[in-house]
């Protein structure tokens, strides 16, 4: 089970997540899918899916019962890729797409499910504007704005070489340690692993700022050019 | 003649792409060049309502799609101007009838005998929009001063930006100054600020529009309408010409900010 769990492949696509499932017995395969899902909340809240089963043939009501169990989870399906007839039918049957355009090389994020090195991290060289979501495994630091309505889901921490008026989420799977840098923090939510900043209209508005955990709450402080290191 | 394709587009609907549309069509042919509108907002078309001409119609841009008649048979002249044309939408099917590769046809076949097609595209992100962008040279953004139409044009703009659409330009419309300086409206600075694309328009709140699209006589027609005069300058800095922002002078840093949006480019 555990092995099926770390070979399954996720995929930013333009209009989602793209999900490969390894070979098996399709309940294992399910299974497999929902506690991986279950273990990365916050990385899938919201996902739009598109599920490459392979020649995995899958009947009406099993596809019916994954869709549920998904739309619990707050995840949409809405795409099966599959190489088989039967099962793209049943696909079609129920409305789901059976086709996902490839993916934009700027925007495609190849994301295994073991962890990424402290020393990485996505460079992402553009504004995220609205309806944008970046999820990473790591540390990513943006070159350009954050909008309102961009979202931004990282498991280390976000630096922003911009002004931050989106969401931001760091330290997604529970890191403490990570802080949130921006040229203008004025985030529409801004979270650091469990905790969330309150009253974000306050605090620094116009300058460079850091957002960190400390005692247990987010602080949010201007950049000082000495003694920014973090503790 | 290769004439240039605009597609006019916002992703929330009801801030005026469709006036726009009609307001810089007739601007443009008053000055002689030949223009085509064609409605992309299939199954909820106006764009003939506002230009007057919904009792000429005999086929539409559907037609044209499944062969029923020619591309010339469904195009509308206008009353007043002989260089204005309309392809209108259909009214009984949904936008599912055409799709963007039909457009880019139609465009195509267009682009020969005429300056400039201007496509209203519905409100959304989705199909119709689509079939409205896949032909065009040239996007303009419509936005009001509103922070609900601002987001979706930034979701718009980021979509254009991921298909690789020639950068898009923006026309802030309804601007009130006198709620601007009261604090109360979203200012073109605080706009242009967020969606940092450049500005071809500002178009300012003015109640003679919504009479005159319901007359089916675009604003544009009316020298005495402020916001007419704004609709024939944007037609003017289509056709490269510099014509100065409208109230750029009443609010301090405006202009400078655009001077710098343009070096940006």
């Amino acid at each position: 089970m555990d092995d099926l769990i770390a070979a399954i492949r996720i995929k930013g696509l333009r209009d989602g997540l793209l999900v490969s499932l390894p070979e098996g017995e399709w309940d294992d395969q399910s299974d497999a899918l929902l506690t991986q899902i279950d273990g990365r909340q916050a990385f899938f809240q919201g996902a739009r899916l598109a599920l490459d089963v392979g020649s995995q043939v899958i009947r009406v009501n099993e596809m019916v019962e994954l869709r549920d169990r998904l739309s619990e989870r707050n995840v949409s399906l809405w795409a099966i890729i599959s190489a088989s007839a039967v099962t793209e039918q049943t696909a079609q049957l129920l409305g789901l797409a059976t086709r996902v355009s490839k993916p934009r090389p700027e925007e495609q994020q190849s994301i295994d499910a073991g962890p990424v090195s402290q020393e990485t991290a996505l460079y992402v060289n553009r504004t995220l504007r609205s309806g944008t979501r970046i999820e990473f495994p790591g540390t990513v630091v943006v070159l350009g704005d954050v909008n309102p309505g961009a979202e931004l889901v990282v498991h280390g921490s976000a630096i922003v070489w911009g002004r931050l008026r989106g969401a931001v989420h760091a330290g997604a799977a529970g890191d403490v340690e990570a802080v949130v840098c921006a040229l203008e923090i004025v985030p529409m939510r801004l979270q650091i692993a469990g905790e969330v900043l309150q009253s974000s209209a306050e605090g620094v508005d116009t300058g460079p700022g850091m957002a960190a955990i400390r005692k247990g709450s987010i602080i949010l402080e201007a950049w000082q050019p000495a003694g920014t290191g973090q503790t | 003649m290769t004439a240039e394709v605009i597609t006019l587009s916002s992703g929330k609907g009801g801030v005026g792409k469709t006036t726009a549309v009609a307001n810089i069509a007739v601007a443009l042919a008053a000055e002689g060049v030949k223009v085509v509108c064609i409605d992309g907002d299939i199954g909820l078309r106006n764009l003939d309502v506002v230009l007057g001409l919904e009792n000429r119609i005999v086929y539409d841009i559907v037609d044209v799609i499944e062969g029923r008649c020619k591309l010339r048979q469904a195009m509308i002249r206008d009353k007043h101007l002989p260089e204005l044309h309309l392809i209108p939408a259909a009214q009984t099917r949904d936008k599912t009838a055409v799709s963007p590769s039909d457009m880019v046809r139609i465009c195509n076949e267009l682009r020969p005998d005429h300056d400039f097609v201007l496509i209203d595209s519905p409100a959304g992100i989705e199909r119709g929009f689509r079939n409205a962008i896949a032909p065009a040279d040239r996007v303009f953004i419509v936005t009001n001063p509103e922070v609900s139409a601002v987001r979706d044009a930034d979701r718009v703009i980021g979509i254009l930006e991921a298909e690789d659409k020639r950068g898009p330009s923006l026309i802030i419309n309804r601007l009130n100054l006198t709620l601007v300086k009261q604090n109360d409206m979203l200012s073109a600075e605080d706009v242009l600020d967020l969606l940092g694309i450049p500005l071809i328009g500002i178009v300012p709140e003015d109640q003679s529009v919504i009479v005159s699209s319901n007359h089916g006589t675009p604003v544009a027609q009316d020298p005495r309408s402020r916001a007419g005069q704004a609709f024939r300058d944007i037609a003017k800095r289509i056709r490269g010409e510099e014509v100065p922002f409208l109230g750029a002078d009443k609010q301090a840093g405006l202009w400078d900010r655009l001077q710098k949006m343009t070096g940006r480019r």
